[in-house]
């Protein structure tokens, strides 16, 4: 409704106070904040990958070099089993679309135990290394890459407890609007994890070997 | 795994027995500690005797509703602030004590009475509480208590959120109390240039303190960034859009995008420094391959836009006070909007301004100062908008517009001199003078000034009385002298050359400048006083200054001023439709004040939670434990604050709904209150330069 203010004749036409109950959409309004949420947690991957920038060849008085440490092959396990996790979860969300809740409790549960082996296999590969003398303390470089895996799989740890938290939850009370809002920002979460893991196994692993 | 610490520790207590040895025989901290406990004991008292604990528990500690939450945001800030000051007039009197050989020395310094590490750690804390822990609680506290009733909105978008956010950052204030008496604060400055805050050269807790504060303040913030951008976005009155939205709320908004996409930036560079002084990694060291300069490029790519986080809220408040008492619309709205946007983005690009003198070379030093004089263009376009609103307005000069209208002419002051900054040239020899000091505070003072002035503007919408006008005029004169007696010292002091954070003045000439400065201090000191009267006066006196009707200044624009003062929980029984930019201008100058709906519906409104305060004493906790490494309790908040999370997750029963029949009551109650024949005639009290009512009829509705 727009009204040139020079030209209202008639003021008790004019609707000052809206007639309708306020409705917001708690739904779309919680992805929003979410995605917002989600933007600044980019802007710390961001940050890690300028640092990864600045620390690709700061080996300081240490002879590990990136070529000796960073296995592009290994590391194709943990990324086809990160992207299998997130594959379960949409189809998660596919069972949730349908309406069928015992089918998204199943594939989170799926989705769930796949996220544990993949912060199982990334706890034996460093162990692996720590033993082999790469460890965080070793240099700058290494640092670097224990931190950026690890700050990723801290946020997969999380998310592994809230989609425990969550799966019980729908188990318990279904598919409301409260447990279904959660799980669209989950799935946001989730998937981002795969979209930053994308991002550490170019930035950090094919090009540390290039 | 840890690195070694020095000193005593243990598995159950952590570096704690360190404070055993520790000196508690410095007569400051002491005065600092009496002054706490006495105090603290005082309110314990006070709310015993009045029987106030049940109403400061049920209606304020664990309350969502954004007004109370914004006056708390507020309040907390307002006390660091006092905090704030006590240390900069303890080290503006040191420093005058402290100069030429001949000067005597107190309480074991050999100069002046403070010693070298008491005064690092002082101007440390001055400016890690003034930046994080004052201006931006208080900025926060009014995004929180104007934004949503000026956009026409029930409540926030996440309330249960907003409190969240509200007891991180009073964690963080807590926190740093604290470290006044258990333990030491970090001497190394606030930025806290890499390596000095090294485990090496810092193995005291000082720096671990300001590492937690920052980060639990940080995390604060970006949770509050998350809620207002959503409030904003997502819940306008009918009619608002965006480019009708009050300078302020754009405002808002830019700053917590900036807010929202640079503080992470801070998280990651104290991450960062927190594992070199926790697991002995190298990011920041001499050695290992660390490399120290990007300590410093990660806290200013935060550093500079955290500048603008504080000070664009602040060209928010003049942007609503100086149209307010010029009886005119702010001039040209639109591009007052482009400018406030474009300020956020310019944001991004200057960081490097800070450290011209890492030798990044002549093409990045010239980027960045062309960028950094590109601030000055939208910057500009406000000054003159505001000038052109007040050219041909009919200018009240209130209490409010006094403090809108110094703040202004220190935004010219500190504007000049930081387009002198910005040329490398000049930078070179003025770097870590106190020529760069005294700019920043000039540009803080702009927010000092407009913070004082939307206190005593909105005061009377927040609280229902105004604050006592002839009080805060002396405030403001006060305030003003001693700004100005500290600060253009300050600029002679940087280009004869002195330097920042000195412990001793080898000059003697430099004294009588450096006594002009404790000149301002005290009448700064004069000026708290005079607010603390004021303070008392008002509420004294609140019953003869109360307002009568929704509109206090009677000529005011925007929608915060189209509900009773103060609101009701609810803010608007029933949303407003909006139909210009200043909505109640509009209405007013159409004759069309009043606060009575035709019709009322149910309204839907969050519960009390005290899921805030127990995440707020796990976050204590944590913050604590990680000060003082104490392992297992650090662990232990996590789980707590996990647990916590889980248990708010699985909460079925947190809102309510307030009937039509019930809500259409309570607001006949409230209009009862008013004044309702002044409230009906507001447009004939105020009316308008340069109005555009031209139809006869409309003023008679």
């Amino acid at each position: 409704m727009s009204l040139d203010p020079n030209k209202v004749s008639d003021t008790s036409r004019v609707q000052l106070f809206s007639e309708e109950a306020d409705h917001h959409d708690s739904i779309s309004l919680r992805s929003l904040g979410f995605w917002l949420y989600m933007m600044s947690d980019a802007m710390i991957f961001a940050g890690l990958f300028a640092a990864h920038g600045v620390y690709l060849e700061a080996y300081g008085t240490s002879s590990i070099t990136a070529g000796q440490v960073i296995e592009p092959v290994a590391a194709l396990l943990p990324t086809l089993v990160l992207f299998a996790s997130v594959f379960v979860f949409g189809l998660a969300s596919v069972a949730l679309a349908r309406g069928d809740k015992a089918g998204t409790v199943r594939w989170m549960v799926v989705s769930l135990a796949i996220g544990v082996f993949f912060l199982l296999d990334e706890t034996s590969e460093f162990a692996k290394l720590a033993a082999e003398g790469a460890t965080p303390q070793a240099s700058a470089f290494l640092s670097d890459f224990w931190t950026i895996v690890w700050v990723h799989a801290a946020h997969v740890f999380f998310g592994i407890i809230w989609m425990a938290a969550l799966t019980v939850q729908i188990a318990r009370d279904g598919l409301t609007e409260a447990t279904v809002g959660r799980f669209i920002n989950l799935r946001i979460f989730w998937f981002f994890q795969a979209v930053i893991w994308v991002c550490v196994y170019v930035f950090v692993y094919l090009m540390g070997v290039s | 795994m840890f690195m070694d610490v020095q000193g005593p520790s243990n598995a159950l207590f952590g570096r704690l027995p360190m404070i055993l040895d520790l000196h508690y025989d410095n007569p400051w901290i002491m005065v600092a500690l009496s002054m706490v406990v006495i105090g603290g004991i005082g309110v314990v008292g006070l709310l015993t005797y009045f029987k106030k604990w049940g109403w400061l528990w049920n209606d304020w500690l664990t309350t969502v509703d954004h007004k109370k939450i914004g006056i708390m945001y507020i309040i907390v800030g307002l006390v660091l602030l006092f905090r704030g000051f006590f240390e900069a007039a303890m080290i503006r009197t040191h420093q005058a004590m402290a100069v030429g050989p001949d000067s005597p020395g107190f309480l074991g310094a050999v100069h002046g009475y403070l010693t070298p590490f008491h005064i690092s750690e002082i101007f440390t804390v001055h400016g890690t509480i003034m930046i994080l822990l004052a201006v931006t609680p208080i900025l926060v506290g009014f995004m929180n208590l104007i934004v949503p009733i000026q956009i026409g909105a029930r409540d926030m978008a996440y309330p249960f959120l907003n409190a969240v956010g509200l007891w991180l950052t009073t964690v963080a204030a807590a926190l740093c109390m604290v470290s006044l008496f258990v333990g030491s604060f970090s001497h190394a400055g606030w930025v806290g240039l890499t390596p000095l805050t090294q485990l090496d050269y810092s193995p005291g807790v000082g720096v671990d303190y300001w590492i937690w504060i920052i980060q639990i303040a940080a995390i604060g913030s970006t949770v509050g960034a998350v809620n207002l951008i959503a409030t904003i976005l997502k819940m306008r009155a009918p009619g608002m859009t965006m480019m009708r939205m009050p300078i302020f709320s754009w405002t808002t908004l830019a700053t917590n995008i900036i807010g929202l996409t640079s503080f992470p930036l801070l998280t990651v560079a104290l991450f960062l420094l927190t594992l070199d002084r926790y697991i002995g990694t190298h990011f920041f060291t001499a050695d290992g391959g660390g490399n120290f300069m990007m300590y410093t490029n990660l806290f200013w790519l935060w550093g500079h836009p955290e500048v603008y986080f504080v000070v664009l809220p602040a060209f928010g408040f003049l942007s609503e006070i100086i149209p307010t008492f010029s009886e005119k619309a702010l001039f040209n709205h639109t591009s007052m909007i482009v400018a406030t946007m474009g300020i956020a983005g310019v944001s991004w690009l200057v960081w490097l301004h800070h450290f011209f003198i890492m030798g990044a070379g002549p093409q990045v030093n010239t980027f960045f100062s062309i960028a950094t004089m590109l601030v000055g263009i939208p910057t500009g376009v406000k000054v003159f908008n505001w000038a052109f609103t007040m050219y041909k307005g009919r200018i009240r000069l209130e209490a409010p517009m006094l403090w809108a209208l110094a703040a202004v002419l220190m935004l010219i002051g500190g504007g000049m001199t930081g387009m002198m900054l910005a040329v490398p040239a000049i930078n070179y020899v003025s770097h870590n003078s106190v020529f760069v000091v005294a700019h920043f505070h000039n540009m803080f003072l702009i927010i000092a000034f407009a913070i004082f002035g939307a206190v005593t503007f909105w005061w009377p919408k927040a609280f229902g009385f105004y604050l006592d006008d002839r009080l805060g005029r002396i405030f403001f004169w006060l305030f003003w002298a001693g700004s100005v007696f500290v600060f253009v010292p300050m600029y002679a002091l940087g280009f004869l050359g002195m330097t920042r954070r000195l412990d001793y003045i080898a000059h003697p000439t430099w004294w009588p400048l450096l006594a002009m400065e404790v000149v301002g201090i005290a009448l700064y000191v004069a000026s708290v006083a005079a607010f603390l009267l004021q303070m008392y006066v008002s509420i004294r006196d609140r019953k003869q200054n109360a307002v009568r009707t929704s509109d206090a200044w009677e000529t005011s624009r925007s929608l915060e001023w189209l509900t009773p003062c103060p609101p009701p929980f609810y803010n608007f029984a029933a949303t407003p439709v909006v139909h210009s930019n200043d909505e109640w201008a509009w209405r007013r100058e159409h004759g069309m004040t009043t606060l009575r709906a035709e019709k009322y519906n149910d309204v839907h409104m969050p519960k009390n939670s005290m899921v805030p305060v127990v995440l707020a004493v796990f976050t204590m906790a944590l913050g604590f434990a990680g000060v003082w490494r104490i392992e297992w309790l650090f662990v232990a908040s996590i789980i707590g604050i996990t647990g916590t999370l889980i248990f708010r997750m699985f909460q079925k029963d947190i809102d309510y709904n307030i009937p039509a029949a019930e809500v259409e009551a309570m607001e006949n109650r409230t209009l009862e209150q008013m004044d309702t024949q002044a409230q009906e005639n507001v447009h004939q009290t105020g009316e308008i330069a340069d109005g555009p009512v031209r139809d006869g009829q409309a003023q008679q509705a």
